[in-house]
């Protein structure tokens, strides 16, 4: 407990005296504000800032951080028991977060931020900026202050690392998932001249424009709600059933090109979504190889029949077959092949064997699967913004809500609100049918019994559907990589390289190089952001997948179903509640690199939670145990025998999280800014203005790299497996419970 | 190998503190509405071996992870020497655990593995790692510190875990099991080893399992569990020969429960009616005479010519098992089981025999 009192006291000198309090144009690390701080307050560190520049407001959290600093001598000194240091510490912490958060809320960029307040003590000559290091680390400190009392008092199974990664984790959920959503409820509440909050909610959200029907009987399109769940249901449908398919071609069919089928799922993991639908424009579209060729063959125009609804569900369909795919293939092998060989002995030929036994085995595993890919298609952006054409989609709308002329931010909110209840409903459904039907077994325990072949109709089928399917995915993304190399498509078919020259040009000037392509400036900033957050993302996913699996502690199951529904949270609906909640200090970010960099950790964090838990069920509770009887303390337990099993882990988490970042767009295209512009959102851009060869040279460069940063990754974590000797403890089976 | 022992060499491990009572003050857990262990009272004294011993679920683990410090008690108050540990983590117990899977850690080698301890105790890692050699040369495997557990046979991984345990010289070892993953001729040896290193260290050992000769062959003292409480505790030979009631008698070995008249209860014993004879026999507090359980062992019942003896019976069944015969005899208080080392007077089925009884294998017990 000292020592974690001794940690907390460092971070507050750090965060007080030796780091800026509020946020810096130029960034902490470039340290120019070192020398400003002597003329400048809102350079300055807290303490500074109280001291020199009168900025009597700090006082309080600075009397706190003495505080904290009596208690540790009165405790270190046996002044003080334990139980009462301990209590002192808690109420101390929780006073400093106080203190920081008043200040913050209390005092903006104008002054008071309250008239109520100006009222109260006359006007303040003074005014401060956002978050910066200090009041990070400050916050932090405090936090650590107030866990490692709860430890000490007996919380927490008396373990301060355990406290103190709650207390990071539940306060990072509060900060960056809860509190802008929340932001996002209050904007979408926000009274308008003659109606009160409900009515205006009300409002917003029954217009027309959300719930037409004039679809069913006139010309007219129909509400965004219907749009949006109508494609939704029929995407899920289609991707849902062409995933069985695939599943089932590649488990219980002698098909030989299995491995290839494998391959092809990861290529959504790689590729942004809308790559698909600029494959699809440079097929089906105006100038497509498909219109070209039926004018040219029976002087018939197509026109531009691809974009709207059916051009964004075909998009949509080929986009999360493989995501359907890779939830059905665990539930089609889950299904117990002794079970259908029961059947067999029990007189069942294959037809009824695979229609009573076997489908309504994997009913649950479909079911699933379906709701992942409805969130999916609720929450995609690209393939919308791209096809959508005249079609309104929750989605779009919230966007262009946000961007467009009249900036409406309470119609965003009420509309991403709207989003966000789907995406609920879906993960509702999910929780309920896997909680209560899984029949699948999870055991990993081999089974003896051998798949059972398809019946014939079946097999049939499979075939027939599958095989076209991968004709035309293959289809749909060499004409995207083929697209790079083409003057222009559709008029011009001469080959030019131009296009990458434009993008990724090199020129030597007198300083040296010259990064004279157009795309070089969002491409490193992309991948700079993205490294930044990668390891973070890892970090607190294999921290919260190690609190979620290995410590039990009062608020367990609740910071679990948090993080859960943090899960369910859809980019677009994330992206809009952080402009929402990161415009106003205390937490003021917009416009920053670090609220991408947040961004990204927190759409990722589902990656790193999962490689967390996944590779932390493969190891042995008894070695935690074992260490913990052995006199380790948590830290070191996790130093030093788990995070070296789990290293294959985190590497996973890793790159996932990287990629995933440079692939992303629904959050990050309400957050990008001139300053710090994001490839996909880049390559969005030019397609929309019908620069394809550029958007597409720079699609084909981002695919080959992630590529090759996988393909590396595979090799080295792959090495490293087999360079592992099975776990030696796991080794021998326990003969009795 | 299998020439190796837990021989201590020239030196002790350490010269060794007084080994430590635990006292277990109505310590009871529960998970949600499953109560695993139902507040119970219990001491084990310094120095001493008992196993806990109970059919599985009983709640025998439960029981010595709140002893380690990996469970929360729900109930009660644990004390080791005398210090109150009940909310103390399982670092500053002073006690030390061998797990039944062994959780040696898979990416450290044998000898960082047994001083994985000594260093998390804040002792320098040159002289964690010297002292690691000295105990693993001490459980009979010298030189192989260098090694990866996974390059270990079972019994070899076992006798790591006990060093990796023992380095720490704790005041108490827990034993969870620990020879349930090894074939059953290496299980006889190393219960042994065990025992034998236990009465030299002079350490205080909980061990759990479920097999009642391990218990027999290795306890001071024994435990008995049965749904979450105690049933018995007792000396190997007082479980064995006065079981408190059916389930002792049946679960500390081969018994038959038959019905029989008690008589002249007074002072702790009374005479029980079997057959034609009367025998003496210790009687549990508050039975009262009448009808009463009775467990009889099978080795207690001999069986003799026909017409001779207190009872008389038939062979309903005969089975040849090398170094003894088994019998199902059926006879006026049942059937009984009986073993008779009499080979060559091997009866067949059918035939009318006479039994008498051992008194020392006969029990009054309560049902
Ligand atoms: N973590 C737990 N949650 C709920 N019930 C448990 C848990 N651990 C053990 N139990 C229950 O407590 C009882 C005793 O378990 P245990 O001590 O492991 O038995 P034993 O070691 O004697 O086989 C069992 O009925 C088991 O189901
Ligand atoms: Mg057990």
């Amino acid at each position: 407990m000292l020592r974690y009192c001794m940690l907390a006291l460092l971070g507050l000198l750090a965060g007080l005296a030796l780091l800026p309090w509020h946020m810096q144009e130029a960034g902490v690390l470039a340290g120019a504000w070192v020398r400003a701080s002597m003329t400048s307050p809102n350079a300055a560190p807290a303490l500074f800032q109280a001291a020199i520049f009168g900025r009597w407001w700090f006082i309080p959290i600075i009397a706190a951080a003495f505080l904290g600093l009596a208690v540790h001598v009165l405790f270190s000194g046996r002044k003080l028991s334990q139980a009462s240091a301990a209590r002192a510490m808690t109420a101390i912490g929780a006073l400093g977060f106080f203190l920081i958060l008043a200040q913050g809320a209390a005092i903006g960029p104008g002054g008071w931020s309250y008239a109520a307040l100006s009222d109260a003590f006359g006007p303040l000559g003074q005014k401060q900026f956002g978050v910066g290091a200090g009041m990070a680390v400050t916050t932090i400190g405090f936090l650590t202050l107030f866990t490692t009392g709860l430890a000490g008092q007996g919380g927490f199974r008396s373990d301060p690392f355990t406290a103190f990664a709650v207390g990071l984790i539940a306060l990072l959920i509060v900060s960056f998932t809860a509190w802008p959503v929340g932001r996002m409820l209050v904007m979408a509440l926000s009274p308008t001249p003659g109606q009160n909050a409900i009515e205006a909610l009300a409002n917003r959200l029954l217009e027309p424009k959300i719930w037409g029907l004039a679809c069913l009987y006139s010309g007219k399109s129909c509400g965004v709600a219907w749009n949006t769940v109508a494609l939704a249901l029929s995407t899920a449908l289609a991707a849902t059933m062409l995933g069985l398919c695939f599943a089932l071609l590649v488990t219980r069919t002698s098909f030989p090109a299995k491995k290839l089928m494998r391959a092809l799922t990861i290529l959504p993991i790689i590729t942004p979504s809308f790559v698909i639908g600029l494959g699809l424009i440079l097929i089906f579209g105006r100038s497509g190889i498909v219109n070209q060729g039926i004018e040219q063959l029976f002087g018939l125009d197509l026109g531009r029949w691809i974009y709207g609804f059916q051009g964004v569900w075909l998009a949509q369909v080929f986009c999360f077959t493989p995501t359907a795919f890779l939830v059905l293939i665990g539930v089609v092998e889950g299904v117990s092949p002794t079970l259908e060989e029961a059947a067999g002995t029990l007189r069942a030929d294959r037809w009824t064997t695979f229609w009573r036994v076997s489908l309504p085995l994997m009913r649950p595993g479909v079911a699933n699967a379906f709701l992942v890919v409805f969130v999916e298609s609720i929450a995609d952006f690209g393939n919308p913004i791209l096809l959508g054409g005249s079609l309104g989609l929750l989605s779009t709308e919230v966007y262009f809500a946000v961007v467009g002329a009249q900036a409406n931010f309470s119609q965003a909110a009420a509309l991403a609100l709207l989003l966000l209840l789907l995406a609920f409903g879906a993960f509702y459904l999910q929780r309920k049918i896997l909680g209560r039907y899984s029949y699948v077994s999870m055991s990993g325990k081999g089974d003896a019994g051998l798949g059972q072949p398809l019946p014939d109709r079946v097999r049939r089928f499979v075939y027939g559907v599958t095989l076209p399917w991968t004709v035309l995915t293959v289809g749909v993304y060499g004409m995207a990589l083929v697209g790079g190399f083409v003057k222009v498509w559709g008029r011009d078919w001469s080959p030019t390289l131009s296009h990458y020259s434009r993008a990724f040009s090199l020129e030597w000037g007198p300083s040296g190089v010259l990064w004279s392509g157009s795309a070089w400036n969002s491409f490193f900033t992309t991948i700079q952001l993205a490294a930044i957050s990668a390891p973070v993302t890892a970090a607190i996913g294999i921290l919260t997948a190690w609190l979620l699996t290995r410590q039990r502690f009062a608020g367990r199951t609740a910071l679990e179903f948090a993080l859960m529904l943090s899960f369910a949270v859809p980019g677009t609906v994330l992206g809009v509640s952080y402009i929402l909640a990161f415009n106003v200090p205390p937490l003021e970010l917009t416009g920053t690199a670090v609220i991408l960099v947040l961004c990204f950790t927190f759409r990722n964090m589902p990656v790193g939670v999962r490689a967390g838990m996944a590779a932390m069920s493969q190891i042995d509770k008894s070695l935690d145990e074992a260490a913990m009887v052995l006199r380790a303390s948590a830290a070191r337990t996790m130093t030093n025998v788990l995070l070296p099993l789990l290293r294959p882990a985190m590497v996973t988490a890793l790159i996932y999280s990287f990629v995933r970042s440079i692939t992303t767009v629904s959050a990050v295209i309400f957050l990008t800014s001139a300053e710090h512009e994001m490839a996909t959102v880049f390559i969005i851009n030019r397609v929309i203005n019908g620069d394809y060869g550029v958007a597409i040279a720079y699609c084909s460069v981002l695919i080959v790299m992630m590529m090759v940063a996988l393909g590396t990754i595979q090799l080295l974590v792959g090495r490293r497996n087999l360079g592992r000797r099975t776990a030696g403890a796991k080794a021998p089976a326990p003969a009795h419970a | 190998m299998t020439n190796s022992t837990l021989q201590l060499g020239a030196e002790p491990i350490a010269a060794r503190k007084p080994a430590a009572e635990v006292r277990l003050e109505g310590v009871g857990k529960r998970y949600g509405k499953v109560t695993a262990v139902k507040p119970l009272d219990l001491v084990i004294e310094a120095g001493s071996l008992v196993t806990l011993l109970g059919p599985s679920g009983c709640g025998k683990t439960t029981l010595l992870r709140m002893i380690a410090g990996l469970e929360q008690p729900t109930d009660g108050r644990l004390l080791i020497g005398g210090r109150d540990v009940t909310h103390l983590p399982p670092g500053e117990r002073d006690v030390s655990m061998v797990f039944q899977s062994y959780a040696l850690f898979p990416h450290m080698t044998i000898a960082q593995n047994v001083a994985f301890g000594l260093i998390s105790g804040g002792m320098a890692k040159d002289a964690a790692l010297a002292k690691a050699d000295l105990a693993l040369d001490q459980v009979g495997l010298p030189g192989l510190g260098g090694r990866l557990p996974s390059e270990l046979s079972g019994g070899q991984q076992q006798r790591v875990a006990v060093a990796r345990a023992l380095v720490l010289e704790p005041s108490v070892l827990l034993f969870d099991e620990p020879l349930s993953n090894l074939d059953a001729r290496l299980r006889r040896r190393m219960r042994e080893e065990i025992r034998d290193l236990q009465q030299r260290l002079g350490v205080t050992v909980v061990y759990v399992t479920h097999d009642q000769s391990e218990a027999l062959a290795v306890a001071d003292k024994i435990v008995v569990m049965r749904n979450s409480e105690i049933a018995q505790i007792g000396s190997p030979r007082e479980l064995y020969q006065q079981p408190a009631n059916t389930f002792v008698a049946s679960f500390m070995g081969e018994c038959n429960n038959v019905k029989a008249d008690l008589a002249d209860v007074a002072g702790g014993r009374g005479r029980l009616t079997l057959g034609s004879s009367q025998v003496l026999t210790a009687v549990p507090d508050g039975l009262e005479q009448g009808q009463v359980d009775v467990a009889i062992r099978p080795e207690a019942v001999r069986v003799l010519p026909k017409d001779s003896g207190c009872l008389q019976g038939v062979v309903s069944h005969a089975t040849y098992m090398g170094s003894c015969i088994e019998y199902e005899i059926e006879t006026d208080i049942g059937g009984l089981f009986v073993v008779c080392g009499d080979i060559a007077g091997m009866r067949a089925k059918g035939d009318p025999v006479g039994l008498d009884f051992v008194a020392s294998g006969i029990a009054v017990v309560r049902p």
